[in-house]
């Protein structure tokens, strides 16, 4: 068991965070769905980052020289891929239990990620900017999507972006979603998801504005069982992404 | 990536180790590095060095593997030591037939000067993968084997029986049909012994072949000949076990009289070149490709009944395969050897395997018997397929390995 750094943590805490690491990060375990997922929504993200600062996307490190923050970053599924393409990369979770274990997955992965137990409000407190911010799968938890919003915008350099990744408010979303991945696959642990919080891209462009934030490009997500995989769509009637900037001010 | 800060590792780490230096371990490693140079890539293999040069044996290397070779900088090199195929004929018959009736033949391209096989000599194939791979700089570890090694959350850790140890990201096996580090993964296979063994040689004739390839189906088993450069041919030939350790334990005068009533005398008089040898034939499939830093290709995960000339293919694909989805991970900076990436490539790669081990261990049951009816049925079968273009080009795509989900590289594209 690795021990870099974690004097103020002990030992029989660091091994139940290392339980909890190993199911974050075990394909086939309970986070299996974000696994599968990660894939399409890696490849847009990387894709429109590297369009909007004219990076190659095929380089070994295409993200070089960018901050980037990981809102709700849970287990650092997202957060260590960021690294690896070489973003400095800030990862931030209200739970204090999902921070320690991103921490140790890192550490034994050999990334380095900036791990912190706090919220978007306290960093936006503190003055941080990012040129990317990901907002992945997060709004449809929060208790107020309009603040939760304005404080990842702030956060926002003047050049940056922010993408907004969740699920639609629709009968299809709550067929597929809810009854179909928490209910019948099991996907999901019940009540993951509750359908009113589910939020309508009508609903979210209007948090935006309302943080002087515009959608410069969406995407639908959608499942296929066949290739069983997950691949951008029109559809954006259940899983859907956007590409935010700030708006120019007249 | 380097390791843990602040543990006792201190092995030189790299992202990929490939045990099994033939040609699916070499394309695996030339196909990967190629794309990404960012990713330290070794490979190791067993057998003493120099050893690879002293293979006398000859593959049909396919059209959509032509095109991988081309993409990987190897074409050219292997181009003028290969011999294209321009026909192919089929036949049904018993070997002592005066005259074996031709029940399907081909022309053989798959596109305008695109013959859908070349024949290429074993050690030139490995030899320009090996050149490629020390341009792109891949170190070749030779003449040590990997004793042990252990799975673990960031990488996995490989001991080699010289006493050195490596840690890699994934450790990839391709050491063959009776691979060793399949088993110590403990992955378990499904096998079938088809109780007939494949006789290999090389023979030089008088007259040119012309290009052409023929394919007999005789009692015991096919029958293939294959052009070499000059007036050579390669014999891939089928019999019983015992019957074919018989015949290649047998004089020279016996073994060559007996090859003279298959072969025929119509490229006149025949000299075998070499020691034939015989090679048990059977279908061995791995039940998983896949373990946590773990994967199988080529033989390794599936060795198939030589009867299609499928198996350097089929290879190919896997070194194909797993290289670009590899690529595709470090490029969207996941790690490459998480199972949930590998499991790609297992999904990709083990639906073709299996149809086509299957269709291989069909077509020799159909085949390798002397059943009245069933002779008939099968001859009325090739005279149809003949008869119908469509069905034609379909096995000349089938024979090129253009089909299928087929990896961009097989396709003549880059990763």
């Amino acid at each position: 068991m690795p021990e870099a750094r974690r004097s103020t943590i002990d030992a029989g805490e660091v091994e139940r965070f290392s339980a909890l690491a190993a199911e974050w990060w075990n394909p086939n375990g309970k986070f299996r769905p974000l696994h599968k997922f990660n894939p399409v929504r890696l490849a847009y993200i990387r894709d429109q980052v590297a369009a909007r600062f004219g990076r190659d996307a095929h380089a070994a490190k295409p993200f070089e020289g960018l901050r980037i923050l990981d809102i709700g970053c849970g287990g650092g599924l997202l957060c260590e891929p960021m690294s690896r393409l070489g973003a400095e990369v800030v990862g931030a979770d209200a739970s204090e239990t999902n921070i320690e274990v991103a921490k140790l997955h890192a550490a034994e992965a050999g990334v380095t990620v900036d791990y912190r137990a706090t919220t978007a409000e306290a960093l936006a407190e503190a003055g941080e900017k990012f040129d990317v911010v990901l907002n992945m799968e997060v709004v449809e938890h929060v208790a107020d999507i309009d603040l939760f919003i304005a404080k990842c915008s702030e956060m926002v350099k003047p050049d940056g972006i922010m993408f907004v990744a969740t699920i639609n408010r629709t009968l299809k979303a709550l067929g597929l979603a809810i009854v179909g991945a928490e209910y019948l696959l099991r996907w999901l642990p019940r009540g993951t998801h509750q359908y009113g919080k589910l939020v309508r891209p009508e609903e979210l462009e209007g948090s935006l504005g309302k943080a002087g934030m515009r959608i410069i490009n969406r995407t639908g997500v959608v499942y296929s069982p066949l290739a069983d995989r997950w691949q951008k769509s029109k559809d954006m009637d259940v899983n859907y992404m956007v590409l935010t900037e700030h708006a120019p001010t007249n | 990536m380097a390791g843990n800060a602040g543990t006792h590792r201190k092995e030189p780490t790299l992202d990929v180790l490939i045990a099994g230096a033939g040609y699916v371990g070499l394309a695996a490693a030339v196909s990967m590095k190629q794309a990404r140079p960012n990713l330290a890539i070794a490979v190791v293999d067993a057998a003493p060095e120099g050893v690879w040069q002293r293979d006398t044996r000859a593959s049909a290397i396919a059209a959509a593997a032509c095109r991988m070779l081309g993409r990987l900088g190897c074409w050219d090199e292997i181009l003028p030591q290969a011999q294209p195929i321009t026909d192919m004929i089929v036949t049904d018959s018993r070997t002592a037939d005066p005259v074996r009736p031709v029940y399907l033949t081909f022309d053989g391209e798959v596109a305008p000067g695109e013959p859908f096989a070349h024949m290429v000599a074993n050690k030139v194939l490995n030899g320009a993968l090996r050149r490629r791979a020390g341009e792109l700089g891949i170190d070749i570890i030779e003449g040590v084997a990997v004793s042990s090694f252990e799975a673990g959350v960031a990488g996995i850790a490989i001991h080699l029986a010289d006493g050195t140890s490596l840690g890699a990201r994934l450790l990839v096996a391709a050491d063959g049909v009776n691979s060793r580090l399949r088993d110590m993964a403990g992955i378990k296979t499904v096998k079938w012994e088809y109780g007939q063994s494949g006789i290999v040689c090389t023979i030089a004739h008088e007259r040119p072949h012309n290009g052409r390839a023929e394919e007999h189906f005789l009692p015991a088993g096919p029958f293939a000949i294959l052009p070499l450069t000059g007036n050579r041919s390669s014999i891939v030939w089928t019999e019983r076990t015992a019957d074919a350790e018989r015949l290649v334990a047998s004089d020279e005068l016996v073994f060559e009289s007996e090859l003279e009533q298959r072969f025929g005398l119509k490229l006149g008089e025949l000299r075998v070149e070499g020691k034939p040898r015989a090679w048990p034939l059977g279908l061995t499939l791995a039940r998983a490709f896949v373990a946590p830093r773990f994967a199988l290709a080529g033989d390794a995960a599936h060795g198939i009944h030589p009867i299609a000339g499928q198996g350097l293919n089929l290879g190919f694909k896997d070194s194909a395969a797993l290289a670009e989805t590899i690529v595709e991970a470090d490029r969207l900076g996941q790690d490459i050897g998480a199972l949930d990436v590998l499991q790609r490539y297992e999904r990709w790669r083990r639906f073709d395997t299996v149809q086509m081990g299957v269709t291989t261990d069909v077509l020799n049951r159909l085949f390798s018997n002397d059943f009245g009816p069933l002779r008939a049925a099968r001859d009325i079968g090739l005279g149809l397929v003949d008869r119908m273009p469509r069905m034609k080009s379909f096995f000349i795509r089938q024979a090129s390995g253009l089909t299928g989900d087929t990896p961009r590289l097989l396709r003549g594209e880059s990763i």
